[in-house]
């Protein structure tokens, strides 16, 4: 018998396909988006919009919080620890959340290494803008990966553009010789025999999930057609008028992503969206999806 | 002779690449109208609040109760098998309710305790690899339940006529024996209706 091996780590993402990971900070938002049918929760002590809107130093939830949630649910509860914060990494998982993500969310706490998540029973999601940054973080032992978008923005557009560039990045590299895969691998910062996987699957060893400005059905059907296994929402539920109802629209739209007819259906009398924000309005500080590397 | 594996969520892909391996055609369902195509049917792992959420919401509960009354097979592994029970533990609703079991729901613990182990099924020569993942028990079964296999005394394979339940992921391992054993039902049940 044994634990927290790799199949067990991914395969715990395989369970995640299809679905909707939601943001949420007590016990009775749990609630309702495990009602919604939400696949799992993140467990947070505030959601990435308002992080943004508080500014300061964003840490780990406190651990009140994640063990209220655990408590109300029997879907997973993940949670997010500090880029580089091992340390948060394994509170959280003493405290036995099922799932760990490694965050530009919060504020990275080591500006030249990510967490050795190879080192955990538990297994890590993390996020990626390009092919380099998903092979390396899989390299650390990740075992699901996400696009980091624009957390907090309520707009699509950088999950878009991050999706789009991954599955751009791994059609080029189906197409490589043996000697040309050698160079990419240098070029991308990546090890040669996971870039060979990559050729070969014509996809990530992992599961690839989009997250980082998903704040309406369409928004989540929209990734799930550009390759998305599932999605994150962040922000989108509980910053919406009606979360129970948006919440429902979003699961719903993600199973039936091709069906536009069933879309709008569950689109009508959602009330206000979450409020977006343009992403040429940020700062480069503000970026989120720059923190990590 | 085709296999459907229910696509509302869960790791669908996995199932369909195993019943190729085990040499017959999969396709994913949707909508209930495609279940008239298929001769047998896979719910596969995922989280069985969703997938049970998504089945009352268009119409599955009862589309799959007919596909099962005409005996069609149908294999649960992991959700898919506490879609199936007609028990769970701690709830008061069952899903389809289909099969003279109860259900405990992560009954190893949270993931930290998921694991992977060697498991010998009746039926099955040589040993699988079974990995379970916040996986369920079944803790009681009635008459017409057949035990296939036990992990610790515990009850994690189950046959009951044309339905078949695992509480862990045959589907995330090359190993397709217990996929084989599951379209070897199929074929059963084609032939005697032919």
């Amino acid at each position: 018998m044994e634990t927290g091996t790799s199949r067990v780590k991914r395969g715990m993402a395989e369970m995640q396909k299809g679905g909707v990971i939601m943001d949420v900070m007590n016990a009775e938002q749990a609630k309702i988006a495990e009602a919604a049918g939400a696949t799992a929760v993140m467990a947070l002590e505030r959601v990435p919009s308002d992080i943004r809107a508080a500014g300061g130093v964003a840490r780990m939830a406190d651990p009140t919080i994640v063990e209220e949630v655990m408590k109300v649910v029997s879907i997973p509860v993940m949670a997010k620890a500090r880029i580089g914060h091992f340390v948060e990494a394994k509170v959280l998982e003493s405290l036995g959340v099922d799932y760990l993500d490694e965050s530009e969310v919060l504020t990275p706490a080591d500006e030249v290494f990510h967490i050795d998540k190879w080192d955990f029973t538990v297994p890590f999601v993390c996020g990626a803008k390009d092919l380099g940054e998903a092979l390396r973080r899989i390299g650390e032992g990740a075992s699901m990966i996400r696009t980091k978008g624009e957390p907090g923005t309520g707009n699509i557009v950088e999950a878009v553009r991050h999706m789009r560039h991954i599955n751009g990045q791994i059609r080029k590299v189906q197409n490589m010789s043996k000697d040309e895969l050698y160079a990419e691998a240098k070029n991308l910062g990546v090890a040669h025999d996971l870039l060979l996987e990559v050729q070969q699957l014509g996809k990530l060893p992992v599961v690839n999930f989009a997250a980082g400005g998903v704040a309406t059905p369409a928004d989540a059907a929209l990734m799930m057609h550009l390759g998305a296994d599932g999605v994150f929402v962040g922000s989108g539920i509980f910053k919406s008028e009606y979360p129970e109802k948006f919440a429902r629209a979003i699961v719903e739209a993600t199973t039936h992503f091709r069906d536009y007819k069933l879309i709008a259906e569950v689109s009508k009398n959602l009330g206000a969206p979450m409020k977006g924000i343009e992403i040429s309005s940020l700062k480069p500080s503000e970026r989120m999806s720059d923190r990590g590397w | 002779m085709k296999v459907g594996v229910l696509a509302l969520q869960g790791a669908v892909t996995e199932h369909i690449r195993s019943i190729e391996l085990a040499g017959a055609e999969a396709v994913t369902v949707k909508k209930i109208e495609e279940l008239a195509d298929v001769q047998g049917l896979i719910i596969p792992g995922g989280e069985s609040t969703t997938i049970g959420k998504l089945m009352r919401k268009y119409g599955f509960i009862e589309a799959i109760r007919n596909f099962s009354e005409n005996g069609n097979p149908i294999f649960g592994t992991c959700a898919g098998l506490i879609v199936l029970a007609e028990r769970i533990e701690g709830q008061d609703e069952a899903h389809l309710a289909l099969m003279d079991i109860t259900v405990a729901r992560n009954a190893f613990g949270r993931q930290r305790e998921s694991f992977e182990t060697d498991l010998g099924v009746k039926g099955i020569d040589e040993p699988v690899r079974a990995v379970f993942i916040r996986a369920p028990l079944i803790t009681n079964v009635g008459n017409e339940v057949e035990v296939l296999s036990t992990y610790q005394d515990e009850i994690v394979t189950a046959r009951q006529g044309h339905l078949l339940v695992s509480s862990y992921h045959p589907e995330l391992t090359d190993d397709y024996r217990l996929h084989q054993y599951f379209v070897d039902m199929i074929r059963a049940h084609n032939a005697s209706i032919s």
